[in-house]
């Protein structure tokens, strides 16, 4: 190994850390509210899935690219690694918000609006409850997503574990891009587990 | 005309405590209609239901029977005609106000799972903001009341209940905000014969101590003449007859034959 390898190692390990932790931040923030919205808006919601949906196919290393030229959000550096992280990491967390509050049951919800509850009442004790365990569960998806997708960041200067595969890539040095590689799958991994500790601890069932 | 629809939440409280009509119905349907897209629900419904009567509206699956249930609780507003609650048009009264004073119990109880028996019964009291150790101890007199006993079901949740079990915790939490008007929506529908005749016969005690108004909806002929005051036949929209139990075995009309032809045909309870 050579030196100076594991102290970089552990710097680009934090940088890829607190990339997803921005992007995840900003994307549950934005996703579970536009969600509950969309289940209250029927007609709004064909559109909105519609773009986290188109913004999913997007090849990645195109999407950073894409960027790039944009006034504001563009540029090199962080700032559009993570609007891109975060454009990727919304469609799961719509998704399951969505699914999981028009999934409970229509005879839970009409008792619930039978015995007086007001629309904010109904969204708090029955149907966020009801839907927390599936709506963590879109989180859960989307951080896996965002730890792999973020290596691609160091394509546009946004730092992060993707710095040893590219420089590993571009020098044929496997080490390099195991180096990127393997923490952050072992990264994916731990999230994976641990959030999903959190739902059976939380919502057992 | 007009559509039956929704009412629009409103955020202004109206002050109803002075409508308290001592000898007027407690639900009155004046000429009311309703229509859902190009199809009428109900037709041009009238009658009163006087305070303690148990009406039970008897029809097939579709008669409309149950859309007459949410337009006395505000879930449905009448597309003509008028629906009156303790004198009030239900358009004039806030949705909200209107539902707590109206217990509703449906198939299958429609229990929140997330939450312990003791947490459904006491929910409305909790919405109504009453103190902790009152909502505790109404919680156990409404278990004790329909026969579950307090210390072995209140921390249960509703998966670990069986139907019949389901349905008296759905029946206790009608009851949790002690209202004078009861709705049922054929809430024994689903339960096994046995069961089924057990809770009819636990509504009749509940009836006979609390003296609570009630419109029960049902499709069956048999549950209908043991639990009304009156009957009410609902057919395609209609109500065709509103009597008596003992007048109801000798109305006529095809449908109400239909209904009573039912109880020759069925020998099993």
């Amino acid at each position: 190994m050579q030196p100076g390898l594991m102290s970089e190692l552990l710097e680009l390990t934090l940088e890829h850390v607190g990339l997803v932790s921005v992007a995840m931040a900003i994307a549950t923030a934005t996703a579970i509210p536009a969600g509950i919205l969309l289940t209250r808006r029927e007609a709004l919601r064909r559109w909105v899935l519609g773009f986290a949906n188109i913004m999913q196919t997007v090849p990645s290393l195109a999407l950073f690219g894409f960027l790039i030229p944009l006034p504001f959000i563009g540029g090199i550096g962080k700032h559009t690694a993570i609007v891109a992280l975060v454009l990727y990491a919304l469609l799961p967390i719509l998704q399951n918000t969505l699914a999981g509050i028009l999934g409970v049951d229509r005879a839970v919800r009409e008792s619930a609006i039978a015995m007086g509850m007001t629309g904010r009442q109904l969204l708090w004790l029955v149907e966020l409850p009801l839907a927390a365990r599936t709506i963590l569960a879109g989180v859960r998806v989307a951080t896996v997503i965002t730890i792999g997708t973020a290596t691609i960041a160091a394509a546009i200067g946004g730092g992060g574990l993707g710095v040893f595969i590219f420089r590993g890539l571009a020098s044929v040095d496997t080490t390099q891009i195991l180096a990127g590689a393997a923490p952050a799958a072992l990264i994916a991994l731990a999230a994976d587990k641990g959030l999903s500790w959190v739902e059976q601890k939380f919502w057992p069932g | 005309m007009a559509l039956c629809r929704e009412p629009v939440a409103r955020q202004t409280r109206l002050n109803l405590d002075f409508v308290t009509p001592t000898a007027s119905p407690i639900v009155s349907f004046r000429s009311v209609s309703c229509r859902v897209g190009q199809k009428d629900i109900l037709r041009n419904l009238s009658f009163d239901v006087e305070a303690g009567e148990t009406l039970v509206l008897l029809g097939r699956s579709g008669s409309g029977k149950t859309t007459v249930l949410k337009l006395v609780n505000g879930l449905l507003l009448p597309s003509e005609g008028t629906v009156l609650v303790e004198g009030t048009p239900t358009t004039a009264w806030d949705p909200i106000r209107l539902r707590r004073h109206i217990g509703y119990v449906i198939q299958e109880a429609g229990l929140f799972p997330h939450l312990t028996v003791a947490g459904n019964v006491g929910l409305v009291p909790r919405l109504e903001g009453r103190p902790q150790q009152e909502i505790h101890r109404r919680v156990a007199g409404l278990l004790t009341q329909v026969e579950l006993h307090p210390a072995e079901f209140d921390h249960r949740y509703p998966r670990e209940l069986s139907g019949g079990q389901r349905q008296r915790v759905g029946v206790a939490r009608a009851l949790a905000a002690d209202p004078p008007l009861l709705l049922f929506d054929e809430p024994f529908g689903a339960l096994d014969p046995i069961t089924r005749v057990e809770l009819q016969r636990q509504f009749l005690a509940l009836r006979r101590d609390l003296g609570k108004t009630a419109i029960f909806v049902t499709h069956d002929v048999r549950e209908a003449l043991l639990l009304a005051t009156r009957v009410g036949l609902v057919h395609q929209g209609r109500l065709e007859v509103l009597t008596t139990p003992s007048e109801f075995l000798r109305a006529q009309g095809d449908e109400v034959r239909a209904f009573l032809a039912c109880l020759d045909a069925k020998g099993d309870v």
